[in-house]
């Protein structure tokens, strides 16, 4: 944030923010529209804090299905990477599933899910699979894009595979690995919400998205508005905190993480 | 498929080649049959014109390529040192793992031996010493100059004292200032390291100005197509670069290269 353009570009999106809510609140009260209809910003806010003790609650339930599915994800993600990595077999054998699994829409298979499954148990599933595949497809280019040079001299140098791994490949693909994770973070959110929105029509749950159904029946839109404001803002920071662990991994070596400057 | 050997012979001969050849899965031969002795503590350069196979020989040398016919033996000075210790490799690039900072790129080939870190570091101390970047153990790769990547790469090689160091055209991406001054320390090295070098290049310049002995290799399929001694009476430094004697090997050197960019289109 030193240069003018810098500041400009910080700005700029608050300005068009704040300019869009007041437009929002001024059309509300010109035209008198009712809360059940459009609630006005400032009655949303009003109703996040006066609802604060339920919306927190059910924000904690969200996060924590995210957090135990994002983890699912990571580690699902990347030991998969690592098992194709050393057997071609099973690359072959599994990674048609993987891709199948990505690209059947979750909303349609959260209420399978939902039959066989726990429905805890199925909520971070639903969050798994939404979030998995881009950790392990990054993962698998990282791990494959490793200096042919530097390769070779692990190979001179008799490095064990082990050794290769650890010293070599983890390393080199972790900007790749990181990269997923991010998009990752993001994704579990969305499994997660999605899982709980087919579990809602069920009955039971009190996440956020839940909530928003909930709230829905009940024509309760200024809470409903509320909750979405909440999700959005947990997607924000789990964005932000994994860019910012990124950058401090990454900070050191890589391209991506350095300024223009040095 | 021939076995590259690895028994010691008493010759005298650091690096032995015997009909090696490389022909590649799509029918291109590469290499060969190429004979060639290398003595032990001698400074020999392969010239060629690019595509003649002389990195190809120097991977095949290191035990990173198998030849396709032909046997290789690499003699070891001690029994203790067998396999991978005898060898240092510097690359075209400085191949550095940019994750790692100095002192760590510098560590890998003790750390994949298992050296404990302890008697290692003194090791790292002295070859980083010897490339003169003992102030930089702590920088990262991306925070150096390309001649500076290079001598951490050089160290890199150095650090398992090698009885050979093969290195394939390490200087050709620098520029011609940085070249020299790694031009001199290299040799100052090899004076004072008795270490037996095969030196790839494409530069006759380099290679009369660093070599014993000029092998030059003709077009593809690279063979040996004329050999000069390079003598001089001083040891060599700035003074040997303009010298008329240098200016004379040069261009004797030139003439024997000449054939092999004969044949090709564009040369």
């Amino acid at each position: 944030m030193k240069s003018p353009q810098d500041l400009v570009r910080f700005v700029l999106p608050i300005a068009v923010f704040a300019a869009g809510l007041l437009l929002w609140e001024a059309i509300v009260r010109a035209y008198g529209i009712q809360p059940y209809v459009l609630p006005s910003p400032l009655l949303v806010l009003k109703t996040l804090v006066a609802d604060w003790p339920i919306l927190s609650q059910s924000l904690g339930v969200t996060l924590l299905t995210t957090l135990e599915g994002f983890v699912a994800a990571a580690i699902g993600g990347v030991v998969l990477a690592l098992l194709f990595n050393q057997s071609k077999w099973l690359e072959y054998s599994l990674f048609p599933y993987a891709v199948v699994l990505q690209v059947t829409p979750v909303i349609a298979i959260a209420p399978l899910l939902l039959i066989y499954l726990q429905q805890q148990t199925a909520v971070i599933v639903c969050a798994w699979i939404v979030a998995f595949f881009p950790v392990l497809s990054n993962t698998t280019l990282g791990l494959s894009s490793v200096d042919r040079n530097l390769a070779g001299l692990f190979q001179l140098y008799g490095a064990s595979k082990l050794q290769t791994l650890l010293f070599l490949k983890l390393p080199a693909a972790l900007p790749y690995i990181l990269g997923g994770l991010r998009i990752a973070g993001g994704l579990s959110l969305i499994g997660a919400v999605v899982a709980e929105i087919a579990a809602g029509s069920a009955g039971a749950g009190s996440g956020l998205a839940f909530r928003i159904a909930e709230s829905g029946y009940r024509l309760n839109i200024p809470r409903m508005f509320a909750a979405l404001l909440l999700l959005s803002l947990a997607g924000i920071v789990i964005y932000g905190v994994l860019a910012l662990v990124s950058h401090l991994l990454l900070r050191r070596w890589h391209e991506s993480a350095l300024g223009k400057d040095s | 498929m021939a076995e590259p050997g690895l028994s010691g012979s008493d010759s005298g001969s650091a690096v032995r080649l015997r009909g090696v050849t490389k022909t590649y899965d799509s029918g291109v031969t590469a290499l060969g049959p190429l004979d060639l002795d290398v003595g032990r503590g001698e400074f020999v350069s392969l010239l060629g014109p690019s595509g003649c196979g002389k990195s190809t020989a120097l991977r095949i040398i290191a035990g990173l390529a198998a030849p396709s016919t032909g046997t290789v033996e690499l003699a070891h000075h001690g029994a203790a040192q067998r396999g991978s210790h005898t060898i240092g490799f510097v690359f075209q690039e400085p191949t550095l793992m940019p994750w790692a900072n100095v002192h760590d790129n510098v560590r890998l080939p003790l750390k994949l031996a298992r050296l404990p870190a302890a008697a290692a570091d003194a090791r790292i101390d002295a070859a980083l010493d010897q490339v003169g970047l003992a102030e930089f153990a702590s920088a990262y790769p991306r925070e150096l100059s390309g001649g500076m990547k290079m001598r951490v790469s050089l160290a890199r090689a150095l650090v398992t004292d090698p009885d050979i160091l093969l290195m394939d055209e390490p200087f050709a991406a620098l520029d011609e200032i940085t070249r020299f001054r790694l031009n001199n320390d290299l040799l100052s090295l090899w004076r004072n390291l008795h270490k037996t070098v095969i030196f790839v290049t494409h530069s006759v310049f380099e290679s009369v100005y660093l070599s014993e002995r000029v092998i030059v290799m003709t077009a593809r399929p690279g063979r040996i197509g004329a050999e000069f001694r390079i003598t001089s009476s001083e040891p060599r430094g700035e003074e040997f670069r303009t010298s008329a004697e240098y200016a004379a090997f040069c261009r004797e050197v030139s003439g024997a290269l000449a054939p092999s960019y004969a044949g090709q289109a564009g040369a």
